[in-house]
Parts: structure tokens; C-alpha cells; sequence
């Protein structure tokens, strides 16, 4: 069979399994009695398995299939968890990934047949569970649901109450007037249930092959779901019919049986019970047909509620843990950037009416303005909801890191907790694509250089077991991601000592350097103070990079630490990378756009306010000393103000860091699309983009931070 | 099958548009154009070489322009009427503009009528743009080498 276009879905869910199984499996280690991750563990193995096994890849199968070997006979209480099982289990899903990996690239799952895992596996089946016979999965998977069916449905079709979903199909006159008919041709109406097989990926062709099969030898009168959603896929692993046919049930059943990858199915014949007692009654119909309606509806209320509760039950146990409506869609992020320009461009059109309309000073009529003033309002609205389609949690990057963090433990041989918050804070796809490494660079090098060792803790009055924090929240526009820990913080004789040693920094730099910028040397290329080169961190390689890609992120990165504390990096993003909100200002008589986010406020400056410093302008604002950068200078055109006239500073903000952008002009506040430059001028560091005008001019962005 | 085809090739025609810089022509694959639009307002960019004009709006994509003039180590541009811009599309530079005096018309030449020169200059600074020279009637039209023009030197 060639399954080759199924190969994007099986990857994505593949992935998504393995990921399930890593935090699934990490908390069984805190809690080995808990025995729903358990089943949750076996669901995922199982769909694994599964999947793997209809792709063909028979490595990934067997291991699979191995693995939940064991965790059946952990839920069978044959085994007990232990530590040293769970680390073969994440050894496993390490050579899962791997196998994916190979998928990914080569779209062949290699030949590495991972025995020594294999073997590990059979060794913890044969010493502790007694039986290595893994037993039927259907069997345990039926008991459960079976026992509660027993229990709760004692009144109605005890023992396959729950299996008989058709019940919950409603019977209409119309199909009691067939029956009624159908029995005097003596023909029979039955009441069916199909099972697929949980590993079936073809769903609704399976479906198709079964409605054949009904129709050679009868009719499918309803089903549920309807069969539109049954050719959709829209259904879980059953589905129920309605079916008359001149046929036994039993000869029914066996031919939808016969279908592959059906599990089973369950029905019976419908009497006249089903429809409400009296079939006679119904065919008096016409007027009466909403009374009779009801009726059917009591007489079927008996057994509705009861087989529905168990149905839901019974779903809650479903091995895949998809709803049963599939209300997500996958969307290719290329189509979404399409949207994007989209919006782009209408938004710049808008903006051009805008302009359009505010130049003319004649009165124009009111409805006109009202109109664009709606527009505004829904473009506004309409850019807000593409960018939220693109949004995605920051969950899918750092739900890694815990399971990172259980193995750094051993093998840095230190003990420490991660706390996360915030995973369910959004960002752009492309941002949360970009932000793992990073993030990971900083864990890691607050697990190696910040926390220090038990024993040393333990000198310290610390609790042995280092913590190290991951919050995310939203702030404004932007969103903050702080890594901290109750290390030992930064310690900055160290720095400076080890630039001194380097030649980073000559001695008498140093003298003059705060703490924060010798902190700051941190960030530059091949610094490293740990002494011993770990494998995890200390290659010097690390900070610069994280430094890099943040602000290729148009991010920043910051680092805030105390000796003996801790220390805290605060990474902090835009929300949004494409449509910003600047003020427009104009230089000499060009026009430039600085971003809203990092301006401060606007000052009017008087010439005599200003003082020199060290031979640089600056001037003091409340109580601070502001360094001022006149912007004529930095993109090298004529200022139109004479020297005498009052100066307009844009006071913008870099962390901590202030510094005043003297401008000629103040234009207003603008949504500005950006656009890139493009290759050729790329080197002009504080241009971050362009943008187009209403008027249809580009302007430039200007970024404030590479200017400070 | 193998005669055929090295028949065919040496009919293949390739055709050029045909620009004036000066009073000199020069001929540009026309594979490589996008699009030939009229001068228009380029917005500046500080700190680039000054043959980089800056950038224009093309149609709602940001687009850098360059003097050819500039880059061959000409007088600067004179804005007439007939100036325009030709905008390039290069697979590995990105798209970009250059400012030609003139456009005058697309010719269709032989591959057999465009012969190579070679450059008499050798000195390591000098780059040479021209890299064949077609005949079309009495004309002679410099083929430019595109790559050249458009792959900013380090």
C-alpha cells in the first residue's frame, strides 16, 4: 500500500505521541501508583504501535509494541515501577525519536533495530511480571467499560449496553411507516453498531467498505454520524446504523466482519418496542405526527440516558484522545502568510484612504468619513484575528524542558526542580519555532553554572534541591520569558578577571565598567567562566548565540543576577514580528518610523538645555542624565531647524537604558507594516525595515535599540 | 535524436532588451527581467554604497535600487523622461532595480550572432560587466553579465 501521503500525519502525530509520552511517563516516576497516566501511557504506546505497523515501519513496531508489552503488565499490577525502568522507557522514546528523525529525512526508519532496548524491555517482563504473554488488549480494553455498563445499565441490555451505540440514533415516522411496511414484505430492520480497529488510519474508506457490504444486501436507512461525516472521517472508532434487510443478523454481521480492520459489530433485530410500542398507532399519522413523535421519544428515554452515559464513559477510555469532533484544522503557514500580506496590504490601502480623506480640508460629506472610520475599526479586527490564527502556545517548546531537566539532574549529578507557569502564553509560530534553543541554552546554563551542587547548598543553608523557574507571561505588547534560579548567581570578580585574562577588556576598562556591563561581557562570542567543560555547557558557544537569535527575533535578552541568589534572564519578544504600531517622525525631510514599543515620551528641549558630557551631548530630564543622539547626523542628511530653534526629543528606552533621538518633526502615530529590504542593505545596522506609506513612499524604520 | 537536438541548439535565440547608459547599448537577458517600470520617488538609505540609490515601492514589496551608472564608475544619473527603472529578479540576490537612461527595444538574437570578448584589463579591482558583444545589424550591443552587476563585492 502506499502510504507515502499519509506520511505528514503520521509524523505529526507520531511527534505528538512521543511528546505525551515523555511528560506522561515523567509524571510516573513522581507518582508510580497513578494508575491513569498508566493508562494513558498504554493508549499512547498502543496508537503508536499502531500507526507505526500501518506505515510499515517494523523497528518502530516492534519496539513499540515491546514497550507496551510492559505497561500492560504494570496496569495489570504484575509489575511495579521503578526508577531504573522508567530511565530504559525514556531510552526508548530517545530511539523513537530517533527512528522519526530517520522518517523525517530519509522517509525510512533506518536499521538500527535498538535490541539492546528490546532485550532491557523482556528482561523487566521476564523477572518481575511472572508471564511474559502480553494479554489481549481487547480483552482488558472491554472489561472496563463492560463492568460499568453492568452497574449502571442493570435495567436496559445489561452486558452490551454500552457496545450498542445505535440506540442513540432517533427513530422518525417516516422510518416507522417503513417498518411497518418492511414487515409485511418480511423484511427486518436491525439496529447496528461497527467497531473499526483503534490502529486504522483509513477510517471512512473502512466505513465506505462496510456501507457496500450493507447495500448488497439490504438498505442503511440512518446512521450516526450522518454519512456526510462518516466520508469526512468525522467519527471516532464507531459507528451506528440503521439497516433493512431481508437477511438474518447473523449473515449481517458477518459480512461487515469480513471488512478488514473491523473490530467487531453489535446489534440486534428492532421490534416493535423500538418504535414506541405500537407501530399501528404511527400510522395514523399526519395531524398527530408531533404527539407521536414525543411518544417515541419517551418510550425510547428509558434507555437513551442510560446507553448514552455509558457511551460517554466508554469514549473517556478511547485509546486516541481525540475529541470525537475534530474541530481543529492544520493549515500550511505558507497559506497563512498569504493572509498575512493579505491584511498587509489592505491595511496600507486603509491607511492611504485615511490619508486621502484627512488631506482634503473641504467638508466632506459625514458618511463617507463614517465609512472609513468602519473600515479602520475592521481592518483593525481582521489583522488582530490573523495574527491570533498565528498564534500558537509556547507550551509545544518547553514542555520539553522537564524531561531535559530529569536527565541533566543525573548527569550533572546535582539535585533541582524546573517550575514552569505560563506555558499557555501565545506567540507567533515563527517566534515559538525560533525561541526553543534559545530558551534551552539558558536552562542549561542555569542548571550547570547557576545551581550549585547538593553539598555546597547544603554549606549554604540552601535546600539541596535547586529550583529553577520558566514564566512566561504577556506584558503589553511584548512577551517576557524569564529563566531563573536560586543559584549562585553571576559572579562578577570572575567576569571581569577572566576578560582581563582574555584580553576582552584591558585592566583600566574594567576599573570603569558597572556590574551590569561586565555582566554584559557574558553575552559576548566564546565566554565561557565555568572552568570544567561539561557536555552541557561551558563550550562557549551558548550566550552569544542566545543573545543572537533573540534579537534576530527583534527580542532582547537581559540578565539581572545577585551573588549568592540566584540570577534571573528575562527574554522579552514582540508579539507580533509583522504589523507594529510607530510613530512617524521626519529627519532632514525624509520620513522614518520608530517603534512605538520602545519610545518613552516626547520632549521639547530648549538648546541651552543641553550639556556636554565626556565631549557628548546629554541633557537631564527628571532628575537623570540622557544622552541625545541627533538623528540628522546618524542617517547623514541637513537638519531643516536652525541651531537656535527648540529641539524635539524622542526619549526611547533600551532595558534600563535611556537615550534622546532628536528629530525635526513629529508626523503621528501610524500602524506600519514592515517590509525587509531585501539582501543588498542589510548593512545598515540601525534600519531594522521599511515600510510603505498611504501615499505609497517607503519609509524606514528605525531601531532604537541598535542606535543606544 | 543527438544530431537533432545539437541542431536545434545552435538555432536557440535568446532574447534581449536592449538599454542605453551614455550613448553606449547594452543589451540584458530578458530571463532575468521582472519588470521595467518609469522612474519614480527612491527613498534613501543612509550608510549604503553611494551606487545603491536606496528603495522603492514596488507594487507593495520594498525593492532596492541601484545606479548602473554609479556602479560602472560613470557621472551620476540625469532624471529624464525616458529614464527607468529595470528590475532584476536574481534567484541568489534577491530582487533589485537598476536606473538606465533608456530603454529602446527587445531584439531576438542567434547564440551563433553573440560572440565573447575578452577583457584586455587584468588588474584585480576591475570588474568587467560585459562579457559578449552581439551583432544585431550594424549595431553592436554589449551583452551585460548580470551576476556582475547585481553580486556586491566584498
Amino acid at each position: 500500500m502506499d502510504v507515502s501521503q499519509y506520511l505528514e500525519i503520521f509524523l505529526d502525530e507520531t511527534k505528538e505521541h512521543l511528546q505525551n509520552l515523555n511528560t506522561q511517563i515523567l509524571e510516573l516516576e513522581q507518582d508510580s501508583e497513578n494508575m491513569d497516566t498508566v493508562n494513558e501511557i498504554f493508549r499512547a504506546a498502543h496508537s503508536l504501535k499502531g500507526m507505526a505497523g500501518t506505515m510499515g515501519y517494523k523497528r518502530m513496531q516492534n519496539l513499540t509494541h515491546d514497550m507496551e508489552n510492559v505497561f500492560s503488565e504494570v496496569r495489570n499490577g504484575n509489575i511495579k515501577v521503578q526508577p531504573g525502568m522508567i530511565d530504559i522507557l525514556f531510552q526508548c522514546l530517545d530511539a523513537l525519536e530517533g527512528y522519526l528523525a530517520a522518517i523525517q529525512e530519509t522517509s525510512d526508519e533506518g536499521t538500527n533495530d535498538n535490541e539492546n532496548l528490546i532485550k532491557a524491555l523482556n528482561d523487566i517482563l521476564n523477572s518481575k511480571g511472572g508471564s511474559v504473554e502480553a494479554p489481549k488488549k481487547e480483552e482488558a480494553k472491554e472489561e472496563a467499560p463492560a463492568k460499568e455498563a453492568q452497574a449502571e445499565a442493570k435495567a436496559d441490555a445489561p452486558a452490551s449496553g454500552s457496545k450498542e451505540k445505535w440506540q442513540e440514533i432517533k427513530l422518525t415516522d417516516t422510518e416507522k411507516d417503513l417498518y411497518a411496511k418492511a414487515k409485511e414484505e418480511g423484511q427486518h430492520f436491525y439496529g447496528i453498531t461497527v467497531y473499526i480497529q483503534e490502529s486504522c488510519i483509513l477510517k471512512a474508506a473502512r466505513a465506505f467498505l462496510v456501507f457496500k457490504a450493507l447495500e448488497e444486501r439490504g438498505e442503511i436507512l440512518l446512521s450516526k454520524p450522518s454519512t456526510q461525516d462518516i466520508e469526512d472521517e468525522k467519527f471516532d472508532f464507531d459507528f451506528s446504523l440503521i439497516v433493512v434487510s431481508k437477511d438474518s443478523f447473523d449473515n449481517i454481521r458477518e459480512a461487515i466482519k469480513s471488512v478488514s480492520e473491523i473490530e467487531d459489530a453489535f446489534g440486534r433485530e428492532l421490534t416493535d418496542a423500538d418504535f414506541g410500542g405500537s407501530v399501528e398507532a404511527s400510522e395514523e399519522k399526519t395531524e398527530e405526527a408531533p404527539e407521536a413523535k414525543e411518544e417515541t421519544h419517551v418510550a425510547a428515554a428509558p434507555k437513551a440516558p442510560a446507553t448514552t452515559d455509558n457511551a460517554a464513559k466508554a469514549g473517556d477510555k478511547k485509546p486516541v484522545a481525540k475529541p470525537v469532533v475534530n474541530r481543529t484544522v492544520r493549515v500550511d503557514i505558507e497559506k497563512l502568510d498569504v493572509l498575512m500580506n493579505l491584511v498587509s496590504e489592505l491595511i496600507i490601502a486603509k491607511n492611504s484612504l485615511v490619508s486621502s480623506t484627512s488631506s482634503d480640508d473641504t467638508k466632506q460629506n459625514s458618511n463617507f468619513n463614517e465609512q472609513i472610520e468602519y473600515l479602520e475599526s475592521v481592518t483593525t479586527n481582521l489583522h488582530e484575528s490573523v495574527m491570533k490564527v498565528r498564534m500558537v502556545p509556547i507550551e509545544s517548546v518547553v514542555s520539553k524542558f522537564p524531561r531535559m531537566i530529569r536527565d541533566m539532574q543525573k548527569s550533572l549529578n546535582k539535585k533541582m526542580e524546573l517550575h514552569m507557569s505560563g506555558e499557555e502564553t501565545e506567540l507567533d509560530r515563527t517566534v515559538v519555532d525560533e525561541i526553543g534553543d534559545p530558551l534551552m541554552h539558558l536552562l542549561r546554563n542555569s542548571a550547570d553554572h547557576g545551581l550549585e551542587s547538593a553539598e555546597v547548598r547544603k554549606e549554604r543553608g540552601k535546600p539541596e534541591t535547586g529550583n529553577i523557574y520558566l514564566d512566561a507571561y504577556q506584558d503589553g505588547n511584548n512577551v517576557v520569558i524569564e529563566v531563573r534560579d536560586d543559584g549562585n548567581g553571576i559572579d562578577v570578580e570572575k567576569v571581569r578577571d577572566k576578560a582581563i585574562s582574555r584580553g576582552t577588556i584591558t585592566p583600566e576598562q574594567a576599573e570603569n565598567m558597572s556590574d551590569k556591563e561586565i555582566i554584559d561581557l557574558l553575552f559576548l562570542p566564546s565566554f565561557s567562566t565555568k572552568e570544567v567543560v561539561s557536555e552541557i555547557s561551558g563550550r562557549g558557544v551558548g550566550l552569544d548565540v542566545v543573545k543572537s537569535k533573540i534579537e534576530a527575533l527583534s527580542g532582547e535578552v537581559e540578565v539581572k543576577s545577585k551573588l549568592g541568589e540566584g540570577s534571573t534572564w528575562t527574554v522579552r519578544l514582540p508579539l507580533t514580528l509583522a504589523i507594529i504600531q510607530a510613530l512617524m517622525v521626519v529627519v532632514g525631510n525624509e520620513k522614518y518610523a520608530i517603534s512605538l514599543g520602545s519610545i518613552q515620551t516626547i520632549e521639547d528641549i530648549s538648546p541651552s538645555e543641553i550639556k556636554l558630557v565626556q565631549n557628548k551631548e546629554v541633557i537631564q530630564l527628571r532628575g537623570s542624565v540622557i544622552p541625545i543622539i541627533r538623528l540628522s547626523n546618524v542617517v547623514e542628511v541637513e537638519s531643516t531647524k536652525s541651531p537656535e530653534d527648540n529641539l524635539v526629543v524622542v526619549i526611547v528606552k533600551k532595558g534600563d537604558r535611556l537615550a534622546g533621538l532628536v528629530v525635526d518633526e513629529l508626523i503621528g502615530q501610524q500602524e506600519i507594516v514592515i517590509k525587509s529590504l531585501g539582501k543588498y542593505i542589510s548593512k545598515c545596522k540601525f534600519i531594522s525595515g521599511a515600510t510603505i506609506l498611504g501615499d505609497g513612499e517607503v519609509a524606514l524604520i528605525l531601531d532604537a535599540n541598535a542606535l543606544i | 535524436m543527438d544530431e537533432l537536438r545539437t541542431t536545434t541548439n545552435e538555432h536557440d535565440t535568446t532574447q534581449y532588451i536592449v538599454i542605453k547608459i551614455g550613448e553606449e547599448q547594452y543589451g540584458i537577458n530578458i530571463a532575468f527581467v521582472d519588470n521595467i517600470v518609469r522612474m519614480q520617488h527612491i527613498t534613501r538609505v543612509p550608510k549604503v554604497p553611494a551606487y545603491l540609490k536606496g528603495v522603492i515601492n514596488l507594487r507593495g514589496i520594498v525593492v532596492p535600487v541601484m545606479s548602473l551608472r554609479l556602479k560602472m564608475g560613470l557621472e551620476d544619473d540625469e532624471i529624464t523622461k525616458a529614464t527607468r527603472i529595470i528590475i532584476l529578479k536574481n534567484e541568489a540576490a534577491g530582487t533589485i532595480g537598476i536606473i538606465v537612461d533608456e530603454v529602446k527595444e527587445v531584439i531576438t538574437l542567434d547564440n551563433e550572432q553573440v560572440e565573447k570578448v575578452a577583457t584586455t584589463d587584468n588588474s584585480p579591482d576591475h570588474v568587467n560587466f560585459v562579457q559578449c558583444v552581439g551583432k544585431c545589424g550594424q549595431d553592436l550591443v554589449s551583452i551585460l553579465d548580470l551576476n556582475a552587476v547585481t553580486i556586491e563585492k566584498e
